[in-house]
């Protein structure tokens, strides 16, 4: 089988701001169906890699290539507080031009999200939640190829962020997406992603690969969700037990 | 325990003022001051309704209102892209801050002797005079609104292919606008302060002129009932611009 489009192809990518490496060489790929998340200790570089990928800065050395059409989803509220819910998604309907097509998709992307009733609602009258639900149905409507994800729920309240989780799986089983997550949150990482890229401490490199071949939605306490928490925590030195099985490039080893 | 205020009170609302011509008509009728310097607030009542027959106080309030309005409107229009210019530009701000907190801490008054001076009496020098008043605070604000807009609206912007003329409708301007609004309230406040100074001085209509010509004409029924006129108009200029807040699209800059 042929391998899978590369959206993002990321080569040799150093950056630097000021006199500070925040990134020393960095080498990935992402195809086109795959859900890759990057994770790593604070400062090393994962919000300033996720904004090289969307053409927001320019890597000081090496190169950076997406293909198609690239939208960030963001950590605060990246919603437009004087423009309702129903407007809101109609933005990201920009390109549809005629009238009734971009009314009937935001009905469906509204009832995809279940805030049909909040559809005139302005977002500083909903909760943090239903806020990234409607960020989220925006960033989807533009038929977006690539999908960027800046700590999307790091802002939320632990069962909120459960629930975001199952509503990400659930909306890109309906509307399938590639899509890159940074995250501080190892286990939303594991829960959600296809691939988890671990960074190094500044500058960021990626220090190792963790694939999860596992469909989506996941419990964050199904077993080889854990095995990867825990592999993932062991690679950045947190955690030490040894007695543990990890999941390494889809294979369990004992160690 | 918090208190809520009463959706609906209008009697409550005159409990001040009420107190107010009470305490007001008793220290009159007391004689403490003779009548020549303090009136009673009947005989200003009878001054404000001669004055509303005549004609005279409806003409003067018409003047005053037509120059706060040339005056503001003219800042407003000049001050808000002046603004949004600087907001926008580190280089322009770091050019022309200065000049602008220099005039913004320069009393518009001390610009009455050059505006008759140049533009002689009547409207032009009022005019004049308010827009120095509003300009400078409608291009500081304009310019602190649009430096503090989050970068996320300008990144999402991007993202969605907002760009050019269309950016400043769709994300610019209506992300300023809670702030302009409430600038809009205070240099409108702020003019009407200021009409009635120019008009003493430089004016031949005008309730600021009718405050002077009441004084120089011993009339001080005639010159509290102006005093009441400019205040009363006042309060309804704000009560007018406080509709501003109340349009949905910038309820989230008061609600948040």
């Amino acid at each position: 089988m042929r391998a899978a489009e590369t959206l993002l192809r990321v080569q040799g990518v150093s950056h630097a701001f000021g006199g500070v490496e925040v990134l020393k060489g960095l080498d990935f790929e992402v195809h086109r169906g795959e859900f890759v998340a990057l994770v790593g200790p604070s400062g090393c570089g994962k919000t300033t890699l996720l904004n090289l990928c969307s053409g927001w800065l320019r890597a000081s050395a090496g190169a950076v290539q997406t293909t198609g059409r690239v939208r960030m989803v963001f950590q605060q509220d990246g919603l437009f507080p004087w423009l309702t819910v129903d407007e809101n998604i109609r933005l990201g309907l920009r390109h549809v031009h005629e009238d009734p097509e971009r009314k009937r998709r935001a009905e469906s992307l509204l009832a995809l999200i279940g805030l049909q009733p909040f559809a005139s609602h302005y977002p500083h009258q909903l909760s943090g939640g239903m806020r990234q639900r409607v960020e989220l149905a925006r960033a989807l409507g533009g038929e977006t190829d690539l999908l960027l994800m800046d700590e999307p729920f790091s802002s939320l309240d632990y069962l909120t962020r459960l629930k975001m989780r199952g509503e990400l799986a659930r909306l890109l089983h309906e509307q399938p997406r590639t899509v890159v997550l940074v995250t501080h949150d190892i286990e939303e990482a594991a829960q959600l992603a296809d691939r988890v890229l671990v960074l190094t401490d500044r500058p960021g490199r990626v220090r190792d690969e963790v694939r999860l071949e596992l469909p989506r939605p996941r419990d964050a306490t199904h077993a080889q969700v854990v095995r990867a928490v825990h592999h993932i925590l062991t690679e950045l030195g947190l955690e030490t037990d040894r007695e543990t099985v990890a999941v390494t490039n889809g294979r369990e080893e004992r160690r | 325990m918090t208190e809520t205020t009463p959706k609906r009170a209008p009697l409550l609302a005159l409990a001040g003022p009420a107190a107010l011509v009470a305490v007001w008509a008793a220290l009159a009728s007391l004689r403490l001051f003779p009548e020549s310097l303090f009136p009673h607030p009947l005989a200003v009542a009878r001054g404000l309704g001669l004055e509303l027959r005549s004609g005279r106080l409806v003409d003067d309030a018409i003047a005053s209102l037509f120059r706060v309005s040339a005056g503001f409107l003219l800042a407003v229009a000049l001050g808000v892209p002046l603004g949004l210019l600087l907001g926008h530009s580190t280089r322009a701000r770091v050019a022309f801050l200065p000049l602008v907190n220099f005039f913004r801490s320069l009393s518009p008054l001390a610009w009455i002797p050059f505006a008759i001076l140049w533009l002689g009496i009547g409207d032009p020098p009022a005019i004049f005079l308010i827009f120095m008043a509003a300009f400078f605070p409608v291009v500081l604000s304009t310019t602190a609104a649009v430096a503090s807009i989050p970068s996320v609206y300008f990144r999402v912007a991007r993202d969605l292919g907002i760009d050019g003329p269309e950016l400043l409708r769709d994300v610019t301007l209506p992300a300023i606008a809670p702030q302009v609004i409430t600038t809009l309230r205070v240099t409108a406040g702020l003019s009407w302060l200021v009409v009635v100074a120019a008009e003493m001085i430089a004016g031949r209509d005008g309730l600021g002129f009718a405050v002077w010509d009441a004084r120089n004409g011993l009339r001080i029924d005639l010159l509290a009932a102006a005093m009441v006129t400019i205040g009363l108009i006042g309060v309804a200029l704000d009560r007018l611009l406080v509709q501003l807040t109340k349009i949905p699209s910038v309820r989230w800059g008061y609600e948040r």
